[in-house]
């Protein structure tokens, strides 16, 4: 027989499922961790890759990659290439966490607190989540915009609507507004404002039709007047509000696509704190339940050989974010707690301070690249034995510039925070001019830096999609920071 | 705070709408599998799914990314327990790529595969394989004449027996009545409530007694409305409909004798089974009869169809009426499609050929649906063959021929006599 006050074993029921959760709650109460409600969803492998393949958002509106993802994704799956996440969080209100119906009741132990309680509390108080997403409003988001691409196939036709999303996926990257924030979701509003923006399109367009019968008198041309006066980093945003042939619903399209990319935009600048934060309480709370004997030993080895695997840094190889976060985030603990003259030289603004309130106020006010350069130890940099290599294009070798030494710190913290900023893995494209009032002709500047190019292919595929969108001619150049011309697309 | 635990797992299928999206855009590189697939995929195990191998090209996303070997860059690398500062590492082309955080190699490493992997469901499969076939126009014609009777739900009736009560309609035809009943039940009521009020004014007693009694007679009559009526039912009706008869059988004529070897019998035995298996699409149940025959026929099992030897000489003849025979005896023509598929490789002597060829015209192809006469054997002796010269000269839209040499040459045979475009 089970002793039902300790959870043993591997078959779990969803009652069991619902005695983690609350065991968790009542310990992490303690740790004064802020969640919203959590809505546990017990999924199948299949309904897993499904919602992988959606960036974890419960509903999407119809589209081939999703379907093409799925073919790759399960394709690795039953290989056993990949192994399936074991669970999918997304920032919404309540937090829906998707729990795998395979894992055993140990690796529910593990993902519960994970996901309902690290992701969770993570999302709910940091600050790009906070300005840059509305987790009660995305799931009716998704809901109108499955809704009106359903409609559009329906009245526009399925391949239009395809073509068009083709060419709007290819931009998605570029639709984000980065330091504006955006402005919020609410479908209601949005519905609403839909409306009146096609009818403000029609009018726009009848008294188009009235205008051109009218003589026009003769304008000096204003070709002088640049438009738009400062570079917009947002194409999505400028096509979609100044495209010359895209029609009202395709202009829908693209603000459907832009606004869920610029959902996703904080997650990718928080990963190594979001994920070492989350792999930092499902240890704390592991132990914490086994210490108050909610679960048995049989299920803490379980745990921990699970979570032994997840922070396994491997040797010259690129960063696991889970086991450089929650280094990270043990090293505040212990410069908080037992500081060492070194801790106090690099971090004398935590050193001996309350851990807690430490990691409060730091989960809620840095983002990857401010947090490894606030925080990154000298102790950890040693840990991981990193190093700084450089090389330039054509070189055959890398050159070691730094090693874990005291000499080397600040240099491989610079850069570790670096490869971290949007711009190091995502090119910095934006519109500089837009002939409107002669042959509607678009230039696009790409920045480069260090000589970085975009790759070549893939850009010239991109620009048809660019091209076909537009309706005239389009143009991308890459310049160097001197404004020398480098590529041309 | 509350949480709470949902079970999803019986919400399916969710993905299936993007996969047959995936699929429909990955039409044309389908279908040039399609040969190869039949080639490899071995039609004994039709059940089983089939694996077929995309190029990426056709399903590019692309996107502007950041060309991984250009410019110069940085990267940081951890463990490192063997180089100084100013050390050199070879640098490993395929390992150029990447920020230092392995963020930056999330695009670029999706593409370093060409091509992808998938299982088609056998449902797919067929789909794909049979998707430019079609009975010929002919064919389905015809089958619309021969005419099953079916009954199917139509509409609502006022009459018929307690069990097809429809009671939904039933009580909403009740409230229509009843509201119409009380409508005019009230205006009735006030008429004659006034009626009393003027005669109580009038004072006659007379007068009142009669107002008084019509106003009880309308009380009686009001509380008299029922509740159901038998006016108010309403009955399910069903409707008998003419619908083209479902089943099919398929004769597989081969012939055995010793001409025939193993090879001519497989590439035989391929082209029967695509035939059941584009039929089975067609109709809900395909019947199967194997007709082996050397200079006589016999009706034998599958088994002892594909795999006994018998040794004799050839009578196609013997076959052909063999069908006919069990034709009359067990599947009337009135009920059943009939298709026959016969394999040979073309050899018969002395009259057999022009015999048989005008048995066919005469006794079978009146009552077949389609006969498929397909010659097995090596490319020099397609088409001097005495059978296939004298069954080209059968002149009939339901019969067609073809020639196959090699197992790469079954679909297109199929193809050929099953065209759209015919």
């Amino acid at each position: 027989m089970r002793d039902t006050s300790k959870l043993s074993g591997s078959e779990w029921t969803m009652d069991d499922l619902l005695s983690i959760e609350q065991a968790c709650a009542r310990h992490a109460a303690g740790y004064a961790l802020d969640t919203f409600p959590n809505q546990m969803e017990v999924i199948t492998s299949e309904q897993m890759l499904d919602s992988y393949v959606s960036s974890g958002l419960p509903v999407n509106y119809g589209h081939w990659s999703f379907g093409k993802h799925f073919l790759i994704e399960n394709a690795k799956y039953r290989s056993g290439a990949n192994a399936l996440a074991y669970e999918i969080v997304i920032n919404t209100n309540p937090c829906i966490a998707f729990l795998m119906e395979d894992n055993s009741l140990a690796m529910q132990a593990l993902v519960i607190p994970h996901a309902c309680f690290g992701h969770n509390s993570f999302s709910k108080g940091n600050y790009l989540f906070r300005q840059w997403t509305q987790p009660d409003a995305i799931l009716d988001y998704m809901l109108f915009a499955r809704n009106y691409v359903a409609d559009c196939e329906e009245r526009y036709g399925f391949d239009r609507v395809e073509q068009t999303l083709d060419a709007l996926h290819a931009l998605r990257d570029q639709g984000l507004d980065k330091y504006k924030r955006p402005s919020k979701l609410d479908t209601r509003k949005e519905r609403a404002e839909q409306a009146k923006r096609l009818s403000a399109a029609q009018e726009t367009m009848r008294q188009a039709e009235y205008y051109s019968l009218v003589p026009k008198s003769p304008k000096a041309a204003s070709a002088a007047e640049v438009f738009p006066q400062n570079p917009e980093e947002n194409l999505l945003y400028f096509i979609e509000k100044h495209a010359p042939k895209l029609e009202p619903w395709q202009r829908e399209l693209a603000r459907i696509v832009r606004k869920i990319a610029q959902y996703f935009y904080p997650q990718r600048q928080t990963q190594v704190m979001n994920e070492g934060w989350a792999t930092f309480w499902h240890h704390r709370l592991i132990y914490d339940m086994y210490d108050a004997g909610e679960i048995d030993q049989g299920i803490l080895l379980e745990c921990l050989h699970s979570h032994t695997n997840v922070v396994h840094q491997r040797e010259y190889s690129s960063l696991n974010p889970y086991a450089l976060g929650f280094a990270a985030w043990n090293e505040i603990k212990r410069v908080c707690e037992n500081p060492t003259d070194e801790d106090r030289e690099y971090l004398p603004d935590i050193a001996g301070k309350d851990w807690l309130e430490t990691f409060h106020d730091t989960m809620q006010n840095y983002r990857d690249e401010s947090f490894l350069l606030q925080f990154l130890t000298p102790k950890l940099v040693r840990d991981f034995k990193l190093m700084n290599i450089q090389t330039l294009e054509g070189l055959d070798h890398w050159t070691v510039d730094h090693t874990a030494g005291a000499e080397g710190f600040k240099s491989i913290r610079s850069n570790l925070s670096a490869a971290y900023r949007l711009e190091s893995y995502m090119p910095e494209i934006s519109v500089v001019r837009y002939a409107h009032d002669s042959d509607r002709k678009l230039v696009l500047h790409h920045q480069s830096y260090n000589g970085r190019m975009l790759a070549k292919a893939q850009a010239e595929q991109t620009m048809k999609h660019l091209r076909w969108l537009w309706g005239f001619d389009v143009t991308l150049e890459t310049i160097d920071q001197n404004g020398k011309l480098l590529a041309k697309y | 705070m509350t949480s709470v635990i949902v079970d999803r797992r019986p919400d399916k299928g969710k993905s299936t709408a993007n996969r047959q999206r995936v699929l429909k855009r990955l039409d044309g590189a389908l279908k040039a599998q399609v040969d190869k697939l039949v080639s490899r995929h071995k039609l004994q195990d039709t059940d089983k799914a089939v694996e077929v191998t995309i190029d990426r090209k056709n399903v590019s996303e692309p996107s502007f990314i950041l060309d991984p070997a250009a410019g110069a860059f940085g990267r940081i690398i951890p463990g490192n327990d063997q180089y100084r500062v100013g050390d050199k590492i070879p640098r490993n082309p395929s390992q150029g790529q990447g920020g230092g955080g392995g963020q930056g190699a999330g695009e670029g490493s999706s593409d370093e595969e060409d091509t992808f992997r998938f299982v088609l469901s056998r449902e797919e499969y067929l789909s794909l394989l049979f998707d430019e076939l079609e009975l010929p126009a002919l064919v389905r014609k015809d089958l619309l004449e021969i005419d099953e009777t079916r009954f199917r739900r139509g509409g609502v009736i006022r009459y018929g027996n307690p069990g097809s009560v429809c009671v939904a309609r039933t009580f909403k035809a009740s409230i229509g009545r009843r509201v119409a009943a009380e409508a005019q039940y009230q205006e009735a009521l006030e008429e004659a409530e006034a009626a009393l009020v003027v005669a109580r004014g009038s004072g006659i007693q007379s007068l009142v007694n009669v107002a008084e009694l019509e106003l009880q007679e309308i009380r009686r009559r009001g509380a008299d409305i029922p509740f159901l009526d038998p006016v108010d039912l309403r009955h399910r009706n069903l409707v008998e409909v003419q619908v083209p008869s479902t089943a099919a059988v398929m004769f597989c004529l081969m012939d055995v004798s010793s001409s025939m070897d193993e090879k001519r019998k497989d590439l035989a035995k391929r082209f029967f089974t695509l035939l059941y298996l584009f039929l089975t699409r067609k109709y809900k149940k395909v019947d199967l009869v194997f007709i082996r025959h050397t200079d006589q026929a016999q009706e034998v099992d599958e088994d002892t169809f594909f795999n006994g030897t018998q040794a004799g000489s050839t009578k196609v003849l013997s076959a052909l009426s063999k069908m006919s025979e069990i034709v009359e005896a067990r599947y009337p023509a009135s009920r059943y499609n009939i298709f026959g598929a016969q394999a040979s490789d073309g050899d018969s002597f002395g009259g057999d050929s022009t015999e048989s060829s005008a048995y066919l015209l005469s006794q079978l192809l009146p009552c077949a649906r389609y006969f498929v006469y397909a010659e097995v054997g090596e490319r020099p002796a397609h088409g001097s063959t005495s059978l296939w010269a004298a069954y080209r000269s059968i002149d009939s839209d339901h019969f067609n021929m073809a020639t196959v040499s090699a197992r790469n040459e079954v679909y297109p045979a199929l193809a050929k006599l099953f065209n759209k475009e015919q």
